[in-house]
Parts: C-alpha cells; sequence; structure tokens
C-alpha cells in the first residue's frame, strides 16, 4: 500500500493548519459564509438537514487496520459513535461540530487520510475496483494509477474551479465492478494486439438528472501516456464546459451537444501539445508507486479447516456461497464483509465493527481493507484456512450477515434522513425491503438482484443502474417512489427503464414484492437471474405486476 | 385578488453545532420549532428574514419555510421540515434525542 512520503505529508499538515485558521475566522467573524463556505467544501466540510457533515475520502477504496481504527476513534470521539461508507468510497460523518473538524482533519493526516477535495468543483476521490489487486480476472492493479492520479489531480491549479465536479473510476479487470461507464473519466484496462496493458479511456457517463452511459474516446490508450491524456480530457472540458447553467455543466452534456467526434479531435491535439511537457518523471513517480503496491508475501499452509467447516457448518457455507470472491492465489479468498445487516443502515459501521475490521485485516489480511462503491468491506487477501476463524468473529460483530449481490445488499444514498438535497428519504426503504425479503426467506431463491435507492434526481444510490432502480421525489408534498428497471452497471452498463407512475412510501415495498413474485413465476429456472429474465421478456410482464388491471381500471 | 399568504417560520443551522434553529418572537434562535415565530403576513416574512440573515456569527443559511398553527406552537408545512425537526428516521438522533423529556 501506498504511504504518504515527506512532500504528501507537509502538503495535507499545511492544509489542516490554513483550514483550522479559516475556521477560526469564520467563529470569529472575519469571514462570512459566502467567504467560508467554499473553503470548507474544499476540505469535504458539508452542512446537512441537521448538522454538518465531513466527507472523508478513502483513496481508491484502501486502507489498513491503523486507518480503520482511527476512523473508529474519530468517530467516537468527535461524532456519534458511527461512520456511513458511501458509494463513492468515502466515509461519511454525519454530526461533527465546527469547532472540532480541525482536530478531525488533524487525526486524519495523523494516519496519512484528509478530506480535501471530496466537495466542490474539482477532480474528486478517484474510485477503483474494491477487488483491485485481488481479483482472479484482472490484468493489472489499477491502483497505483489511481494514486498517480491522485497526487497529479490534488491541488492541481488549473482544475480547481472546474465548470462542475469530475469524478473518475479505475478498474484493472475486464469484468467492471467500479461502474466506469457511469462516470465523468473511465478507465478499463485492456490489452493491445501486442499484448500490452493500457486503457480502453471512456468520457462523458454519468448518472443523475440526465442519465448517460460512457462513450469510448480513445480505444486503446498506453499507459505511459495516461496522465497527459487524462489532462488533455479536462482541460478541454474546463474550457468548453458550459458554466451558464449547473445542470448542463456536467462533462457528460458537453460530449453530447459537441458530439464525440469533435470532443476527440480537440482532445487528441490537446494531448499531442501535453505529452511534451511530461518528461516521464511521472513514469518515474508510478514506477516508486507500483513497488509500494506490491502484492503481499502469499503464504502456502494447509486449507482443510475451509473444507471441513464447509461441510459441517451450513451457516458457514451460506456466507462463504455468498460473500467469497475467487482470488488470484488459488489457496487465497476475497471476503465481502456485508454492512447491511437486514433492517440496518446500508453503508453505517459502528467504531467497534470499524475496529473488528481492522483486528481481521491486520491478523489474518495482510493489513488490507477496501470499501466498496456497493458500501460493503472487503478483506481482500485471505487465506482460506484462517476463514473459519474469520466468520466466527464477523458473527460475533453482527458483521456475518451473507447477503452479498442479494436483494437485501441494497446501495441507499442517505436522503432526506440526512441529506439538505434529498427530495425523500432512502434508507428507511432499504431497511424495509431487507426486512421483508428476510421474514419471506425468499432472498436465495432469488437470487443475483441489485436494488439501488436513491433520494433525489442526483442518483448518489445509482438507481439508474440498479436491475431495479427505486427513485424517491416530492410529489405535492408527498414522498413518492419511481420505480426503474434492467439497469446494469458493469461493462455492459445500461441505463434502466422508468416502469409507471410512482408510488407512494407505504406502497414501494409491496410493489417491489409483486415486481419480485412475477420474476419468480415468469423465470425458467432457478438458475435465470432477475435480469435475464427481464432481458428475455421486456418490461411488460413486470409492468402488469406493479401495476394490476383492476388499479389500472380504478385509476382510469 | 392577492394570494392568501401561507404562514411562514425562519429557519436556519446553528453556526457551531449545525443544529436546526428557529427565530422566535423576542429574536432568539430556539432548538424546538413550537418557539418560533409564526409570521402572517408577506412584509413582515422578509424583515424577519432580513434580520436572520444579518445574524451570521450565530446561523447558516436562514429561510422561510410554510408553517401551520398547531395546538402548541407552529407545525411543520412540509415533511422536509418535520424531519428537520425530529431527526433522521433511522436513528434516534437529532433533535427526537436532544430535546427529550
Amino acid at each position: 500500500m501506498y504511504t504518504y512520503n515527506d512532500f504528501d505529508e507537509a502538503f495535507v499538515r499545511e492544509r489542516v493548519a490554513q483550514f483550522s485558521a479559516q475556521v477560526e475566522r469564520r467563529i470569529d467573524g472575519s469571514l462570512t459564509e459566502d467567504e467560508f463556505k467554499p473553503l470548507r467544501l474544499m476540505n469535504g466540510l458539508y452542512l446537512q438537514l441537521h448538522a454538518y457533515m465531513l466527507r472523508v475520502a478513502i483513496p481508491y477504496g484502501t486502507l489498513n487496520g491503523r486507518q480503520m481504527r482511527q476512523l473508529a476513534m474519530i468517530a467516537e470521539r468527535w461524532d456519534k459513535g458511527y461512520g456511513h461508507f458511501t458509494t463513492r468510497q468515502n466515509i461519511q460523518y454525519n454530526w461533527p461540530k465546527l469547532r472540532d473538524v480541525p482536530q478531525m482533519l488533524s487525526a486524519l493526516a495523523d494516519v496519512g487520510m484528509h478530506a480535501i477535495q471530496t466537495s466542490g468543483n474539482t477532480i474528486r476521490n478517484v474510485t477503483s475496483d474494491h477487488f483491485a489487486g485481488a481479483a482472479a480476472d484482472e490484468i493489472e492493479d489499477p491502483r497505483p494509477v489511481a494514486e498517480l492520479l491522485r497526487q497529479w489531480s490534488t491541488d492541481h491549479p488549473e482544475f480547481q474551479f472546474l465548470p462542475r465536479k469530475f469524478k473518475i473510476a479505475i478498474t484493472g479487470s475486464p469484468n467492471d465492478r467500479a461502474v466506469t461507464k457511469a462516470h465523468d473519466i473511465g478507465l478499463r484496462m485492456v490489452r493491445n494486439d501486442a499484448g500490452e496493458p493500457g486503457f480502453e479511456v471512456i468520457v462523458g457517463g454519468g448518472l443523475g438528472r440526465t442519465p448517460m452511459v460512457g462513450k469510448v474516446i480513445r480505444e486503446f490508450l498506453p499507459k505511459a501516456d495516461l496522465l497527459p491524456y487524462v489532462e488533455a480530457i479536462v482541460s478541454v472540458y474546463n474550457l468548453l464546459g458550459r458554466r451558464d447553467n449547473k445542470y448542463k455543466a456536467r462533462i457528460k452534456i458537453t460530449v453530447h451537444e459537441n458530439g464525440l467526434d469533435k470532443i476527440r479531435e480537440l482532445v487528441e491535439a490537446r494531448f499531442t501539445d501535453l505529452r511534451r511537457e511530461f518528461s516521464g518523471a511521472d513514469q518515474e513517480l508510478l514506477g516508486e508507486i507500483e513497488a509500494a503496491f506490491a502484492a503481499p508475501d502469499f503464504v502456502s499452509k494447509p486449507a482443510e479447516a475451509y473444507d471441513t467447516a464447509r461441510e459441517t457448518d451450513p451457516v458457514f457455507r451460506a456466507w462463504a456461497d455468498t460473500n467469497l470472491t475467487a482470488h488470484r492465489n488459488a489457496d487465497y479468498s476475497i471476503v465481502t464483509i456485508s454492512i447491511k445487516t437486514h433492517g440496518q443502515t446500508p453503508g453505517d459501521a459502528t467504531a467497534d465493527q470499524m475496529r473488528v475490521l481492522a483486528d481481521l485485516a491486520e491478523t489474518y489480511g495482510h493489513d488490507e481493507l477496501r470499501i466498496s462503491h456497493e458500501q460493503n468491506v472487503i478483506l481482500p487477501h485471505v487465506h482460506k484456512a484462517d476463514l473459519p476463524a474469520i466468520h466466527a468473529t464477523l458473527k460475533a460483530a453482527g458483521l456475518a450477515t451473507a447477503n452479498v449481490g442479494l436483494i437485501s445488499d441494497i446501495i441507499a444514498c442517505p436522503g432526506m434522513d440526512y441529506c439538505a438535497l434529498a427530495t425523500a428519504r432512502s434508507i428507511p426503504v432499504a431497511q424495509q425491503i431487507a426486512t421483508r425479503f428476510d421474514e419471506l426467506k425468499l432472498e436465495h431463491d432469488i437470487g443475483p438482484l441489485k436494488i439501488k435507492i436513491s433520494g433525489c434526481i442526483n442518483a448518489c444510490g445509482h438507481h439508474h443502474v440498479g436491475h431495479i432502480g427505486i427513485l424517491g421525489l416530492d410529489r405535492a408534498g408527498v414522498e413518492n417512489y419511481q420505480i426503474t428497471l434492467g439497469g446494469d452497471g458493469t461493462e455492459d452498463a445500461v441505463i434502466g427503464e422508468r416502469a409507471g407512475p410512482g408510488f407512494a412510501y407505504d406502497e414501494i415495498v409491496p410493489a417491489i414484492e409483486r415486481l419480485i413474485h412475477a420474476y419468480l413465476d415468469l423465470r425458467e429456472e432457478a438458475s435465470e437471474t432477475f435480469l435475464q429474465t427481464y432481458r428475455r421478456l421486456g418490461a411488460e410482464p413486470f409492468k402488469a405486476a406493479l401495476y394490476p388491471a383492476e388499479e389500472r381500471s380504478n385509476a382510469a | 385578488m392577492s394570494r392568501r399568504f401561507t404562514p411562514k417560520i425562519v429557519t436556519a443551522n446553528d453556526l457551531l453545532e449545525g443544529d436546526v434553529v428557529y427565530l422566535t418572537r423576542d429574536d432568539r434562535w430556539s432548538l424546538r420549532l413550537s418557539e418560533a415565530e409564526l409570521i402572517e403576513d408577506e412584509p413582515h416574512a422578509q424583515k424577519r428574514l432580513h434580520f436572520a440573515e444579518g445574524q451570521q456569527d450565530l446561523v447558516v443559511g436562514p429561510y422561510l419555510a410554510d408553517a401551520h398553527r398547531g395546538p402548541s406552537g407552529p407545525e411543520p408545512a412540509h415533511f422536509r421540515e418535520a424531519f428537520r425537526a425530529r431527526g433522521p428516521s433511522n436513528y434516534r438522533h437529532g433533535k427526537q434525542e436532544d430535546l427529550r423529556g
């Protein structure tokens, strides 16, 4: 894992000192709120419905035990004893006091973390495949490039006042777990005909009020050209992007309005100029970063304990079947720890749970943890022999829920329980769906299914790419929930289709239940997933289940 | 004919704590919606909002929100203000915790 060098350390400390002084000047009246707001946002401090909120970056979702333990300490000392892991691989604290924020940032700096550029019209936290460095299907670990992008984009003077926020996602695997096609820039590692690794560069993807699947602007970019090419894209956008209308300011609109061909032409021209300015220092730096991300020393030991536990403990087996993923080392597994206990808030972990996760990483996991955009925590490198002990510890901490990839593994944004922008709640809808299907004992029968819930049109909950998406709106002063169907956030990204009129707060869970029963009746065999059935049959039979005929005729 | 005025309250967040606060008739900022001044006409609403905007050393982002007259003071007209007056629904945090008893 990358650890801060003297430059990083000094930079982050200096920013903490600057922000501490800015907070003091706000409190003593030297700064107005209009002056202070952009400064606090640059440092991840929002004002939400009930309190301030501090958004801390977990760069490309990677952290170690010591960092996780510090996040727990911060939650306990300055917040209400928990943190919320988000769909952008950040952690949010929902209850900080203004005076305490500088100390929180200082405590983060102690473990090489920060909240810089987690807000504002800048390049945000670079997100990545949460299985990076461990996945069996990976070409190369994308995190060194993600770290290079973090260093390049942090405080980049040209890109502090972009037309709008700018999000980059990167994956090293052909199976896209980082939703790269829904980002301003998506980088998907591929090989060229000579077998060399490089990137397929995707531009102009995004969700929000105008959802768009990203378009391929370059089919193969050599790895060494990455920074000048990305810089070319962002600088073309910086000049061309609209500043007259906030809702048309993202690069997806720039690409849409100007056409991909024109954007490509401008980017390639700018790239030709920029490439000359990159003397190779970036590649030297990348070399150093790559060394820091060297794979851990995998151990060889017998794994009978795993086979025995599978045979004798059905609870362990159920968990292993849903929460483990193939590791590139056949003796190892990737463990996804569900932060989606039925009925709990998706993505919330208590300080005690964070410490358990830190302990497990240090004891069994080569001291590595990941946060997924699906709001779960991952132990990327676990020897199979240690899985039974890990499962036992997780069970005791309330973290052994066997639901990864299933109907209760729901992404939900904070919604109107916290967010100032929200138009409806999302957390209680997620809680109720998870609780209901747990009661019905149908979860494992239903199989792989992604439900994603956003509490407003900005789509932080990725509802457009949920197999079932739920969007909470305010309709004439009442919460109302629209359903979209058939979305997909993988390398075959698809924006879901709106099913029809929305449902009231107390109607949305029964509507989802009708939808699922329809799927169970319609699927050809148990192995046909919801998404496959939807693709085979189209929306009509699902709409019929959502809007039964008698209700439709009554409404007419 | 002028449209009927929907009664208003002035609300904001406390600068230091971030809490939801309400402007009272005697120019205080209260944590309790029931203590808010219920404003019945547009000119007075603008006057009170202007006053609140001058209180930058105490509060952030004051605005006018629709409210009704209730048996024990103003009540929220919209569910967003109801959540602000109560706290989140997933934990008993915020006002439902702070104002207990």
